[in-house]
């Protein structure tokens, strides 16, 4: 038999694999039962109400929270079973930018998009130079914030040196925590056209946890909505919706719809019998 | 990997076992008596709480320790994080600790000048100053000097850190929050507290022999004489290695409330105070413990010591 380039299960097993996944936090349970395969290449957007466990599910995927039952597989390993230095390998695969951006505020911008490189690789100085120039000209920001402290900058701003600093490294997958929560519209869209730009320029997959359909829809080929476990019933599933974003409008599913049309209506109803109770 | 899953599962194991020491039915004791032995038994749930809370923060604090150590001997932290850190705690600690200093010594000789001068032991009262000085005063000043300065700032930068997410960063980006913050602090304090305690004790000497001298009055050759005879090595060297176990609770006390901060502001003005009130406390007891094995030491080496009335 002539050998192809490629076994053909190399490209079909899964990046991100959840496995029955359960986390808790002190008695509260957050998560129950999530299963989700993320394949490579893909654009994941989980959306779903504040509160239902989208950031702790995102977290749980690069290992800083830990699952009470089930398991994490990254590229087919355990998460959870990785000593601390392996973890840290792998960790050089992802890119997490964080809500508030989590820059550093001792240091400068340059200092914070150059600190994965300084870490990890022994670079010179002078092509970390030239790769976060690179970098901030991809996010569009001009090379006069690189003496910058994060406090100086606006919200937008921190948010797109946060997403040079996760690129710094080239990582195979990026996980966005609601990239254009508190931005104006025209930032978010922004922020949107350049998940989708990384996306045609790098070839990642990108998991994108938001809450808002326009982001979802724009930068995803798949959408997956949570809902809060404490409003389900015993044996409902958390995920109340996984599929394309043209289809969801069509779910027969009246939690989907009323959040993707952004109507309070059932919501505002249940809230007032549970304040009358 | 241990710190994470111990601090998911140590309350829930706590509220269990109080839970159901307390549900012991008493109800069938009647009227004031049932009701004062309910009270008697929450009382003591209580207490039971705080005790168990107490150990399961020794606990927590013992792993972040062990953790700490086991990176502090795999590799030195990066330049740009020690000196930052000596200049900090070092260089900008040394006014107040001078200043300090010299308080004390000029305090204690007001204070017992009096009662020497009434016994014509006024030439021994160097004795007294310095000694204490070399002895308590200047490690315990040096160290509540450091607690108050750089417990709190550390328990509060990092705090702030934790709740601006940063320390997830760190972890996200493949660098170990704890070799990159915890021990550039630890090994700053450890090695620079010493040089505080003795910069705390000559100005403390010297504050002593300058208000005793100067404005007491009290005859130099004999002060400085005396002084000479009975303040030794082993007292300078007990003081400054006590030293290095305050440094050593203090960095490990303030990081650790730090990591280990609330949401919030509130959640981190918490982290500040709390971690100096327990350096505070933790130091007492230190300098309580190791002048008590100090002392058994000393007087195993030189049976025959020289004393004060001799």
């Amino acid at each position: 038999m002539v050998a192809t380039s490629l076994p053909t299960n190399e490209s079909n097993k899964p990046l991100v694999k959840i496995e029955s996944l359960d986390v808790d936090f002190n008695h509260l349970r957050v998560l129950r039962g999530i299963n989700i395969s993320i394949s490579r290449g893909q654009t994941l957007a989980i959306i779903g109400e504040s509160g239902c466990g989208k950031t702790v599910l995102l977290k749980t995927m690069i290992g800083l929270l830990y699952p009470s039952r089930g398991a994490v597989y990254f590229d087919g390993q355990n998460l959870a079973a990785m000593s601390e230095n392996e973890l840290t390998q792998q960790r050089i695969r992802f890119g997490f930018l964080f809500q508030q951006a989590a820059l550093f505020d001792s240091m400068t911008i340059a200092q914070n998009i150059a600190f994965p490189m300084q870490q990890h690789t022994h670079k010179s100085g002078d092509e970390i130079q030239r790769i976060i120039s690179a970098r901030l000209a991809e996010v569009g920001l001009p090379e006069n914030v690189l003496g910058k402290k994060p406090a100086e900058l606006s919200g937008g701003m921190r948010k797109r040196v946060g997403l040079a600093r996760a690129l710094a490294l080239e990582p195979e997958i990026i996980l966005y925590d609601e990239p254009t929560t508190g931005l104006d519209p025209i930032m978010s869209d922004v922020i949107n056209e350049l998940i989708v730009s990384t996306r045609r320029r790098h070839p990642v997959t990108s998991v994108v946890v938001t809450h808002d359909m326009r982001t979802a829809q724009k930068t995803a080929d798949r959408v997956v909505m949570m809902y809060p476990l404490e409003r389900l019933k015993e044996n409902e599933p958390q995920i109340i919706y996984d599929g394309p974003p043209d289809r969801i409008e069509d779910c027969p599913d009246p939690r989907v719809t009323q959040f993707v049309r952004g109507e309070a209506g059932e919501r505002l109803m249940e809230m007032r019998q549970q304040n009358g109770r | 990997m241990l710190g994470q899953q111990f601090n998911c599962c140590q309350h829930s194991g706590l509220n269990m076992t109080m839970a159901s020491v307390s549900n012991i039915p008493v109800s069938e004791l009647n009227g004031r008596f049932g009701r004062f032995t309910q009270w008697c038994i929450d009382r003591i749930t209580d207490l039971g709480e705080i005790i168990l809370d107490w150990m399961a923060g020794l606990g927590s604090i013992s792993l972040f320790g062990y953790r700490m150590l086991c990176w502090l001997f795999t590799r030195m932290p990066r330049r740009e994080t020690i000196l930052p850190n000596f200049y900090q705690i070092g260089v900008l600690s040394l006014p107040v600790v001078a200043i300090t200093g010299t308080f004390i010594g000029m305090i204690m000789a007001v204070q017992t000048y009096v009662q020497f001068r009434m016994m014509n032991m006024e030439t021994r009262l160097g004795v007294v100053i310095n000694l204490s000085l070399v002895r308590e005063l200047g490690p315990v000043l040096a160290a509540t000097m450091l607690a108050g300065r750089v417990g709190s700032s550390m328990a509060a930068e990092l705090g702030t850190m934790r709740v601006t997410e940063q320390i997830d960063a760190l972890s996200s980006m493949g660098a170990n929050p704890i070799h990159y913050l915890v021990v550039p602090r630890f090994l700053a304090c450890l090695m620079l507290i010493p040089a505080l305690t003795v910069v705390a004790d000559f100005f403390g000497v010297a504050g002593g022999y300058f208000y005793s001298v100067y404005i007491l009055g009290i005859d130099s050759h004999h002060y400085l004489e005396n002084s000479q005879r009975f303040v030794g090595h082993f007292d300078l060297f007990a003081g400054v290695f006590k030293s290095l176990f305050f440094g050593a609770a203090i960095a490990l006390i303030g990081c650790h409330r730090g990591f280990n901060c609330e949401p919030g502001a509130e959640g981190v003005g918490r982290a500040a105070t709390s971690a100096f009130v327990i350096s505070f406390v933790t130091i007492m007891l230190l300098n309580l413990l190791l002048g008590i094995f100090l002392d058994g030491i000393y007087f195993t080496l030189w049976p025959e010591t020289p004393k004060i009335t001799s």
